[in-house]
């Protein structure tokens, strides 16, 4: 039994690192067959993110809004719940940061870049709370629901700064530099990157998320029923209290990532005619990092470093921009073929133990 | 002379165990054989070599004294095995003849010759006694209507080789008799049976000869008729066997749970338990006696605070409790052991540390202003782990890879522990061995002694009037009836079961 | 479970190994980029349209494949495009090509205005060129290192207007606008003062949809312009503009012919089979680059000036595409061509100077 654990535990940490290294190789060979250098092309990311500065903060900056999405999904996920909306709820969060810098410039820094902040993960939780509402009271199922607020979040941010917050350029004006997380410290230090200091913020969720989850007795509740809903109802839980409540803090992380785009990377926000893709990724990210508060850092770092390595890739190796795309999208399809194979191993191997 | 099935020296190892070690096995043509063991003996590894869904490390099968290769399960059925699994695979919206014809359908002109499959399924169902009509789809007859489904599938195939992986853990008491009865009709018919099972009674009732198995290795094979079962219990555990009785004095004390007028609904809105009236005293063993779906589980659901009343009242230790939180319940000193254990007792995915403190997580000393206190988790965990002999590698092992008898254990230690005025225990001992039983059992009797108030929910009747004080029984969502043990016996029992009221006693 | 670490180890090492193979070659690669840093480079970057939009980004890189061709310039090395797959992008995708030493690296379209307007800044050295924007710096001077490219729609709408006021037979005439801004406020001006110039009791109808990708509205707004009696419509609109042309389609499906003039690039092929283009304004934007590309090559980089590219430049105009436009039209567009080019037509480009030129009129 002992032994048993402990394969899966090595099982399941297996599965993400074999994925990404076929997903790589597989990418590999899509690149020579259409006549492209794939050696160059990874040196070229390798290279860019680990030697040059500039790309190095870029990366960092990508990743920020990536973990936080992640850690949105990855939240929702350990507690059974499959947050499909933290693109609307990352959009909700980005507008009202921005908009709560813009209406309320005149405060000073201490307590306007805060409430901007706080403005986004506000924004995030009322979109993840709308769907845990229609989950624990009518049985709506959260997909769809989250689907559906992912476009309301589209439509109705594009709305209201097309008619209240509209400059030239079809967005937002910029934030006032009292609520900018941009700094140049670190855009020097990095060659002038977008590098801003919500990577503090990205930090403080991720160690949130582990301490709510495991120290807490909410996270100890939400993790109950998560796995097993009619065992914590049996134990006197309240289910649909703790399904509004996990989908809510998931928007909350959400909309934090939101809130970095809007203060931090772009310090406005464009009409949006589709949706920025970051909160689709973050599944992806939750995914391959197990669903876990490390994982999803790791896994954040490996997809913000594709997508800012793969520019450099274009640039250097002439490969086309959108096979990064293609290898990200494989490492996915691996890491969901790996969980097949997992399952079918665990299956042989319960059946002989009976 | 040759048996029907020999499997010589069998070795199966999975990674990490040993599952069949060096295991011989002889079934005589025309018997029912017993492969008896504890849960996670491997006789279910060593019939799923026989069935080809394994292949053996080592050792050799011979079926009617001729060798044997099986290679996959359409081996097996070539030479004439047949397996009736424990977990139907049956098709809900078709047939009996639609499941007992698909993948071998008699056809005419190349048309599916469905006439002719209801003629066979009809044929055969009389022979043996079975008692099926073809023509109703599966979703609409009982369990124990679809595993004689299944006992077809197998005759439909030709098999004269059948295999029962431990057939009398879904039915009720009628039904296993009923099950004998057509196993020791298809003997007579020529048919040889290998039956999986951990019951002690049903050996003695029906088997010929049996073969014990203990933790993959063979102990013994020995004729029922010269054996005993102290003998085969102490054979199958490994050590002599305490059956435990409950012979602490009858001495009721203060009433615990009374409900009173209580009607209940089920999810179809149908009532299923009517003008209930029930108490609990201090101090005693209520066993509940019924056929299964008649309101059991719906009357500890409502006591429970899940399951809406609709009306009437229950009290706990004078409170009211009528439709109150499940929270609230538990606080006011409700203990229960969830009929369903896996899905309604534990969180399979949490550590046996976790699931220790399911309900009590948020209280002092395990939490304080919201925060979990993980080092006094632990410690009560290791504490509970030995004082109710969890067999777990560590507090930190997921319930899911425990056996069923230590998950069972765990919710027990659980429940008792935090010292419950009533504990409500549901199927507490289904499909365990015999070890297991005899220590949840010593466990509720303790309860008992304890001055707490048990009621106890059980389809085996066993067990029920050795561990009552007062039995009543349920039928049709009322208790129809109080019975002493000590003044019935299982013939009376099953008549009240079935409805029939003694002359004139009221419930 | 030995096996399985074993694995994992072989299967790092391969990363590795392959990791410091690619690591060993650099130096190759570093060279060849040093030797081709003494010969002119022209980049772009794309918006996420993507360099094959049959539209804006196209049209760009044609310019700069013109330019290469013209001087001997290898595509991939001498021209180049790197593409963005999100509005992130914008900023990496023209940092590489400032750090690789393009001799002018253009960001194409006006989203990329801020990313340009930053990294001029913090690369004073570079020369960087935007389109349909002009980048500022804090009090609103333009940058010196930044071309600003720009075009005088409201002179080629002009034109279509002059061949919309000739060709309506009801007198009446729509504009559907993308979204009310300055830019969208030139075309409209420009082309109600080409539709009066012609045809003074011409009627327009304007109205804005809101959006730039919203069909439905496009042709909820051709809907009622048509039913109101106008025959042809000018679609201002990007995206929208297709809903203009679903519905003069369907229209004309059942016999009522109408019109639309079409935007930006010669739309005559959104108009089959049905054939309800009547002309199209078209902007040269590869045409722009070329010129700018030609000048920074030649040392006299515009930087810091707003270019404007109008008739004169050939950087506005009708569509190559005529068939539909009658003679007489024709001929006008070419008188009033020559007009505006020697000045002595001023086509207004906001509301403001639209009055003034209307007064001018009577």
């Amino acid at each position: 039994m002992i032994k048993l654990v402990k394969k899966i535990n090595w099982m399941t940490l297996l599965v993400p690192v074999i994925s990404v290294i076929l997903g790589l190789l597989c990418g590999a060979v899509i690149m020579l067959v259409i006549g492209y250098n794939p050696i160059l092309a990874y040196q070229s990311i390798v290279e860019s993110i680990f030697l040059q500065p500039y790309y190095t903060g870029e990366t960092i900056r990508a990743m920020i809004p990536l973990v936080l999405a992640g850690l949105a999904v990855a939240f929702a996920f350990r507690t059974g719940l499959f947050n499909i909306g933290v693109e609307g709820q990352l959009m909700a969060g980005w507008l009202a940061s921005v908009a709560c810098a813009i209406v309320f410039g005149h405060l000073p820094r201490v307590i306007l870049l805060p409430l901007s902040v706080l403005a986004g993960g506000a924004a995030g939780a009322l979109w993840g709370y709308i769907p845990g509402l229609l989950k624990a009271k009518f049985k709506v199922h959260e997909v769809i629901s989250t689907i559906m607020m992912n476009y309301i979040a589209l439509y109705t941010t594009a709305y209201i700064i097309k008619n209240f917050l509209y400059t030239e350029g079809e967005r937002t004006p910029t934030i006032p530099a009292a609520a900018s997380l941009a700094s140049p410290f670190l855009a020097n230090l990095t060659q002038g990157s977008r590098l801003h200091w919500g990577f503090i913020v990205a930090i403080i969720a991720v160690v949130a998320m582990w301490f709510i989850l495991w120290k807490t007795t909410k996270g100890y509740e939400l993790r109950a029923v998560g796995f097993s809903p009619d065992a914590s109802q049996y134990a006197g839980m309240n289910v649909s209290r703790n399904i509004i409540l996990s989908l809510t803090i998931s928007g909350i992380f959400a909309g934090l990532g939101g809130a970095m785009e809007g203060l931090g990377t772009y310090q406005y926000m464009t009409i949006n005619s589709t949706f920025t893709g970051i909160g689709f990724n973050g599944i992806a990210v939750a995914l391959l990092g197990l669903n876990t508060p490390i994982g999803v850092v790791l896994s954040g770092a490996l997809f913000a470093g594709l997508q800012t390595g793969g520019l450099t890739m274009q640039s250097n190796a002439g490969v086309p921009v959108e096979l990064i795309q293609i290898i990200i999208a494989l490492i996915i399809f691996f890491v969901g073929s790996g969980y097949v194979i997992k399952w079918a191993m665990g299956r042989l191997t319960r059946k002989g133990h009976k | 002379m040759s048996y029907a099935i020999e499997m010589r020296h069998i070795r199966k190892e999975f990674p990490g165990i040993v599952a069949n070690d060096d295991i011989t096995l002889q079934v005589e043509e025309g018997e029912i054989h017993a492969l008896f063991g504890e849960n996670g003996a491997g006789k279910s590894t060593l019939m799923n070599v026989l069935f080809g869904l394994y292949q053996p490390d080592k050792g050799e099968i011979y079926v009617h004294g001729e060798k044997a290769v099986i290679n996959d399960p359409n081996d097996a059925t070539r030479l004439g095995i047949g397996m009736v699994h424990q977990h139907f695979m049956l098709i809900d919206k078709f047939t009996v003849a639609e499941n007992i014809i698909l993948g071998r359908e008699p056809k005419k002109h190349g048309m599916l010759d469905m006439a002719k499959a209801v003629k066979i399924v009809k044929e055969l169902s009389e022979k043996y006694g079975l008692d099926v009509d073809p023509n109703q789809k599966i979703e609409d007859i009982t369990v124990g209507m679809q595993q004689r489904v299944e006992i077809l599938k197998t005759l439909y195939r030709g098999s004269d080789i059948l295999i029962f992986d431990e057939p009398t853990a879904v039915l009720t008491p009628i039904e296993i008799q009923e099950l004998i009865a057509i196993m020791k009709r298809l003997v007579k018919e020529g048919k040889s049976i290998i039956l999986i099972t951990h019951k002690l009674k049903e050996i003695f009732e029906c088997c010929d000869r049996c073969t014990v198995i203990r933790r993959g290795k063979n102990i013994d094979s020995m004729a029922i008729s010269e054996t005993n079962p102290t003998d085969l219990a102490s054979m199958m555990v490994g050590r002599k066997v305490h059956v435990q009785i409950n012979d602490a004095p009858y001495e009721p004390k203060e009433k615990v749970l009374e409900v009173s007028h209580l009607s209940v609904l089920d999810q179809r809105k149908v009532s299923v338990v009517n003008d209930l009236n029930l108490t609990v005293h201090g101090g005693e063993i209520l066993g509940i006696a019924g056929v299964d779906g008649n309101g059991q589980t719906e009357l500890i659901e409502a006591i429970a605070g899940l399951r809406k009343v609709k009306d009437g009242s229950i009290k706990v230790d004078g409170q009211d409790l009528t439709n109150q939180r499940t929270r609230k319940i538990i606080e006011a000193g409700l203990g229960y052991i969830p009929e369903d254990r896996q899905k309604h007792g534990l969180v399979l995915d949490f550590s046996v540390g976790e699931n220790m403190v399911l309900q009590t997580y948020y209280k002092k000393p395990y939490a304080q202003s919201g925060f979990l206190k993980n080092k006094v988790i632990t410690k009560k965990a290791k504490q509970l782990i030995q004082e109710f002999d969890v067999r777990t590698p560590s507090e930190k092992t997921l319930a899911r890879s425990l056996s069923g008898g230590n998950q069972q254990k765990v919710i027990v230690a659980r429940e008792v522990d935090r010292s419950p005025k009533l504990l409500i225990a549901a199927q507490p001992t289904r499909g365990l061995d015999i070890g297991a039983i005899e220590f949840i059992h010593g466990k509720l009797i303790e309860e008992k002694k304890k001055g707490k108030a048990v009621l106890l929910i059980s389809f085996e009747l066993d067990e029920i009037l050795h561990l009552s004080d007062r039995i009543a029984v349920i039928y049709e969502g009322r208790i129809i009836d109080i019975v002493n043990p000590k003044e019935t016996n299982e013939n009376e029992l099953g008549l009240l079961m079935a409805g029939r009221r003694k002359g004139g006693a009221e419930a | 479970m030995l096996k399985k670490r074993i694995a994992v180890l072989v299967a790092f090492v391969v990363v590795l190994a392959s990791v410091l193979a690619g690591c060993g070659n650099s130096s190759k690669s570093g060279n060849s980029s040093t030797t081709t840093k003494s010969t002119f480079k022209a980049g772009m970057v794309t918006d996420t349209g993507g360099v094959d939009d049959k539209s804006f980004n196209q049209s760009s890189w044609e310019g700069l494949k013109t330019y290469a061709k013209d001087n001997n310039l290898k595509v991939g090395t001498g021209v180049k495009y790197l593409q963005s797959t999100q509005a992130s992008d914008y900023s990496p995708n023209l940092n590489t090509l400032v750090h690789q030493n393009f001799n002018v690296v253009y960001g194409i379209g006006f989203l990329m205005q801020s990313d340009i307007q930053k990294i001029a800044q913090q690369n004073p050295k570079a020369h960087l060129g935007i389109v349909d924007a002009v980048a500022v710096d804090k009090n609103n001077k333009p940058l010196k290192n930044v071309a600003n490219i720009t075009f005088k729609e409201e002179q080629g709408s002009f034109l279509v207007g002059v061949v919309a006021g000739l060709t309506t037979k009801t007198n009446k005439i729509g504009f559907v606008g993308g979204i009310n801004s300055a830019l969208i406020k030139k075309f409209e001006n420009g082309f109600k003062a080409g539709v009066k110039a012609v045809n003074p009791k011409a009627d327009v109808y304007v109205q804005y949809a809101g959006a730039f990708n919203a069909p439905d509205k496009g042709r909820a707004i051709a809907q009622t312009f048509y039913t109101k009696g106008a025959d042809i419509i000018y679609a201002a609109a990007g995206d929208t503009g297709n809903g203009v042309f679903t519905e003069a389609k369907n229209r004309t499906k059942d016999g009522k012919k109408v019109w639309v003039i079409g935007v930006d690039r010669d739309q005559h092929d959104q108009g089959l089979p049905e054939n309800v283009t009547l002309t199209s304004m078209v902007k040269r934007v590869d045409k722009a680059i070329y010129d700018v590309t030609k000048m920074t090559k030649e040392g006299k980089f515009p930087g810091g000036k707003v270019l404007q590219f109008g008739l004169d430049q050939n950087g506005v105009g009708i569509a190559p595409t005529t068939e539909n436009v009658s003679k007489k039209a024709l001929d006008a567009v070419n008188t009033y061509k020559k007009k505006i080019v020697d000045g002595s037509i001023k086509v207004p480009t906001t509301d403001k100077e639209y009055k003034a030129y209307l007064a001018n009129l009577k």
